[in-house]
């Protein structure tokens, strides 16, 4: 599995000899590897305009192109906002809320997001190929696929360390820009014209995955909504900046503690212990029917319905496992 | 037997719903009772068997080169899509199962020939289980203000009511009878629910026949009474479950509604349900999004709801938390009616027991209060859910939405019901099989008159004997959910009500959680009950042992290997499921893992039974259709795994982007 951001091919159709024997060397004589773009092949084909462009096929012989277009940006921030919106809204009678929900649209990403990742996962475990995933940047869409695309395949980072290890890795080391991306949140007024949730939208995926596999990941949902908090506002410095550069340059390391090293003190990492977990070696394949696909009510409804009785339930839960 | 034109029918292709890709071959008989499709597979023959109480409607579509589809609908939502290669085979299976379907006389109906092997004295102890009398007991009636009444006991005042009702001390039989002629099909109000805390009580009737003007000076007796029973309040609530311009139009019919200027001391209230022609579309249009072949989620969000279904659900729970409120919190008593007061009254009435009375949230107390609420007052279970051929416009889904209001609130408090999911569909199930014979005719008198109790066996029974498969691992007696009422949050609350894909998309495996937490979490509960019981066991030996090698030894390895027994449950649990079709670009992907086998617990019957070609398989009948809880029975063997989420892989929908 591999990622990157657009070839910068343009509106003259450029080569870069050293790109093509770069993928070229990844595949054996004969072989065939996917494309995955994030955009769609109109929007990316657009992109020719700006500098941008897509892998053309002659130079690329070996690799085929498949296009899911995932939204991201202004569009995935007005998503947001609207379900928080619909969530909030206490007028809201019976009658209109799924139509709200639906309007949002946010569902409809979690869905296409979990679709696209499942299908660089088929790809490489069913037809054993080689896959390279980008968009435009390749530091947003790319990373929700290439990082849900792991989670599906590999068991080791549905651990809690290896989940830890996926994130630093394919979000804060890859370089996906949290510090532009949360800069405020779905509540604020101002809306930054970089700000975006692809990072919760990663997470609402992962708790979906946690849903349908509720044996299958070792930490819980809490971990997911610990998360969230600090990739927003944090006392950690493991979310700041926009990549490595920056941390660098801030001395981030050097100034902040790591988020990382606090959950993983053992009084508090059994908050976030999944106590259902057994090991499960198998790829899990979720299903993306929209029955299947439900709204985070942990995250979304938060503050607004009562967790009590599912708090109590969740309590039984790890009373009667640890009890065992 | 004379309704089956074709008894057998070979090499029919029985179609996954999602895929035609996804078909497999296999032999359709069609029995008195069953159709059963029997897969050529040669080792396992899985079987899918359908009773044919359970269809709803079957329709041939046109005919392709492939074969001559039939589609069959059923009640318990299980869609087949078979295909019979030669249209006449079709034609004729098709003429037999609409005639097998549709049932005109009782003793065409499964329970009647369904035998499971008890005797005499095992059937009417199974009837037993449930006793009404036991239940008003246990609420505290008779008492100074409740007596039992046998105005009643040939049926002669009101023949859609049980032989015994109970009434107010101050409501002679005069009172009664006079009430009753003022009711819509002389249904009075009589004791639903009593509340010994607070002498509050629920009472149900139908609606008056008040018309514009008329009066009754009974039934404001009657109303009286009711009031004076609960010396704690001075007013009782009177709640019209319909929409008011429904109950308005009523009145032109010459029924309606209670007037406040005329009945002393009650305060009125309008909760608007709708009917039953409503409910029956909006199931309609919920099944019909359920159909859909790969739909967006915005098609799916749309249709549900376009389809009104979760807003009617959410009106009849709301009508529930205004009854348990007023008796709980506010302690006075309410007549519910709506218009025959056998639907909607029924749901409200039951909903509230739920809320108010955590006994009614045990096992044994939800059957007593479907025995009570819907069978013993006389729902309608013939003519709403077509036990025999009748109306179509009397059918409609009331008990369904009972059953998924109850749904609703298990989501919502998870440790305070004793029963889980699987029960709920269970019961829902047989409401539509009659395998047994609880929900038939219309009436108390219509069963009597049957001998339903001589002649076919309980429901209530048969669950309560597998009562293990259905219990909540989170439910504990002595937990704060389990006692007294229940508090649904009420706004802002939309979000609270859910699309249960367990019941409506029920036989679509791939679409639920591939693991069953239910199941993992009651056999933790098992596996620690039953070791603890072993460290007891042996505790009290090693006391009386003298402290040896060997002793030790032994503990420890059956220690073992009760948790290698244990992990290799939960590793079956994490079966591999295979991928949904995400992309229709990549063809080559095969769309289910060869190796995988099939993990549905489907009843797997040994070849004995398959050999004769007309089989006599009423022997075999104790089945649903033949998805289920049947692995029990599956010569395998394995642990009882009545999941339904075994893992199965998941339905290939072909999938496009966006």
């Amino acid at each position: 599995l591999l990622r990157s951001s657009q070839p910068l091919t343009g509106p003259n159709r450029r080569r870069c000899r050293e790109d093509e024997k770069l993928l070229g060397t990844i595949l054996d004589e004969g072989e065939r590897g996917f494309i995955i773009d994030t955009r769609s092949a109109q929007a990316a084909k657009q992109a020719r305009m700006s500098g941008g462009g897509t892998e053309p096929k002659s130079c690329y012989p070996q690799w085929r192109r498949l296009h899911r277009a995932l939204d991201r940006g202004r569009p995935l921030q007005e998503s947001f906002v609207r379900l928080v919106e619909a969530c909030s809204d206490p007028s809201l009678s019976m009658d209109r809320w799924l139509a709200r929900l639906d309007s949002s649209r946010w569902l409809s990403h979690v869905k296409a997001a979990l679709s696209t990742a499942c299908l660089a996962a088929q790809c490489l475990d069913r037809e054993d190929s080689n896959v390279l995933v980008h968009g435009a940047e390749g530091t947003d869409t790319t990373l929700l696929v290439t990082a849900l695309a792991q989670l599906i395949l590999d068991p080791s980072c549905r651990t809690l360390e290896g989940f830890q290890a996926l994130l630093q890795r394919e979000w804060i080391e890859a370089g996906h820009p949290f510090h532009l991306r949360c800069a405020r949140s779905a509540s604020s007024h101002a809306r930054g014209k970089q700000e975006a949730p692809l990072f919760l939208l990663f997470l609402d995926c992962v708790w979906q995955l946690s849903r349908q596999f509720p044996f299958s990941l070792e930490f819980g949902e809490q971990l997911l909504l610990t998360l969230f908090d600090n990739a927003y506002a944090s006392s950690y410095g493991t979310f700041l900046c926009n990549n490595e550069k920056e941390r660098s340059l801030c001395k981030v390391k050097e100034s902040t503690h790591s988020l990382w090293a606090w959950l993983n003190q053992p009084e508090e990492k059994h908050k976030y212990l999944n106590p259902l977990y057994s090991h499960n070696p198998l790829v899990i394949w979720p299903s993306v029917e929209p029955q299947s696909i439900q709204l985070w009510q942990g995250l979304f409804l938060r503050w607004i319905r009562p967790s009590q009785h599912l708090d109590e339930a969740w309590a039984e839960i790890q009373r009667l496992v640890e009890g065992s | 037997m004379e309704h089956i034109r074709m008894p057998k029918v070979e090499n029919v292709r029985l179609l996954d719903r999602l895929s035609s890709r996804r078909a497999v071959v296999g032999t359709l008989y069609l029995t008195a009772t069953h159709v059963i499709f029997v897969e050529n597979g040669s080792e396992t023959r899985k079987e899918t068997w359908v009773l044919h109480s359970q269809i709803s409607s079957i329709e041939k579509q046109a005919t392709t080169a492939t074969g001559c589809p039939l589609l069959i609908r059923c009640k318990n939502f299980q869609v087949i899509q078979l295909v019979i290669p030669q249209e006449r085979d079709c034609h004729d299976v098709y003429i037999s199962l609409i005639r097998l379907a549709r049932p005109v006389k009782y003793e065409e109906l499964y329970c009647f020939s369904f035998n499971p092997k008890l005797d005499k004295e095992e059937r009417e102890q199974g009837w037993k289980l449930v006793d009404l009398n036991e239940e008003y007991n246990r609420m505290g009636v008779p008492n100074n203000y409740w007596q039992i009444s046998d105005v009643n006991r040939d049926y002669g005042v009101c023949d859609s009511y049980p032989t015994e009702v109970y009434v107010p001390k101050s409501a002679t039989a005069h009172i009664i009878v006079g009430s009753s002629k003022f009711r819509s099909r002389r249904r009075f109000p009589a004791l639903s629910y009593y509340c010994k805390g607070n002498n509050a009580s629920i009472c149900r009737s139908s609606q008056p026949l008040s018309g514009f003007s008329a009066r009754c000076l009974e039934d404001e007796q009657m109303l009286q009474a009711i009031r004076k029973a609960n010396p704690g309040s001075d007013f009782i609530y009177v709640v019209d479950t319909r929409p008011k311009l429904n109950a308005m139009a009523n009145r032109a019919a010459g029924k309606g509604y209670e007037n406040e200027d005329n009945y002393s001391n009650i305060k009125f209230q309008f909760i608007g349900i709708e009917n039953i022609h409503v409910m029956r579309n909006s199931l309609q249009k919920m099944l019909e999004v359920c159909e859909l072949k790969s739909p967006s989620m915005s098609d799916f969000l749309w249709g549900l709801e376009n389809s009104g279904w979760l807003k009617h659900i959410k009106a009849i729970m709301d009508a529930g938390i205004f009854i348990a409120k007023a008796v709980a919190e506010e302690g006075v008593s309410v007549l519910v009616h709506c218009s025959d007061g056998w639907d909607r009254t029924a749901q409200v009435c039951s909903v509230a027991g739920l809320l108010l009375d955590p006994y009614y949230r045990t096992m044994k107390g939800f059957m007593v209060l479907i025995e009570k609420d819907w069978v013993s007052f006389g729902h309608k279970f013939n003519h709403r859910y077509g036990n025999l051929d009748g109306d179509p416009k009397e059918i409609s889904p009331v008990i369904d939405q009972f059953i998924e209001c109850v749904w609703q609130l298990m989501e919502q408090f998870p440790c305070a019901f004793e029963f889980n999911e699987r029960f709920l569909i269970h019961i829902q199930h047989h409401i539509y099989s009659c395998q047994f014979g609880n929900f038939l005719c219309n009436s108390q008198k219509e069963r009597r008159e049957l001998k339903i109790k001589e002649r076919t066996y309980s429901l209530w029974a048969h669950l309560w004997k597998n009562r293990a498969d259905y219990l909540n691992p989170l439910y504990r007696s002595d937990h704060s959910q389990t006692q007294g009422t229940l508090h649904p949050q009420i706004a802002p609350c939309n979000f609270l009500y859910k699309f249960w894909s367990g019941m409506y998309n029920r036989f679509e495996k791939g679409l639920h959680p591939r693991q069953s937490v239910t199941d993992y979490l009651m056999a933790v509960k098992e596996e620690t009950q039953q070791l603890e019981e072993e460290l007891e066991a042996l505790q009290e030996r090693l006391a009386n042992l003298q402290k040896s090698q060997s002793g030790n030894n032994k503990v420890k390895s059956k220690q073992q290997d009760r948790s290698k027994q244990f992990g290799l449950y939960t590793s079956n649990n994490s079966l591999a499921n295979t991928p949904q079709e995400y992309s229709n670009d990549l063809k080559s992907f095969p769309s289910r893992s060869p190796s995988q086998g099939d993990e549905d617990s489907a009843l797997i019957l040994t070849q004995d039974n398959l050999k004769s070609s007309d089989p006599d398989l009423s022997a075999n009948s104790d089945q649903e259709s033949g998805v289920e809880d049947l692995s029990c029975r599956s010569p395998s063997g394995g642990g009882c795994l009545p999941s339904e989420d075994s893992g199965k892989d998941s339905d290939e929908a072909v999938f496009l982007a966006g």
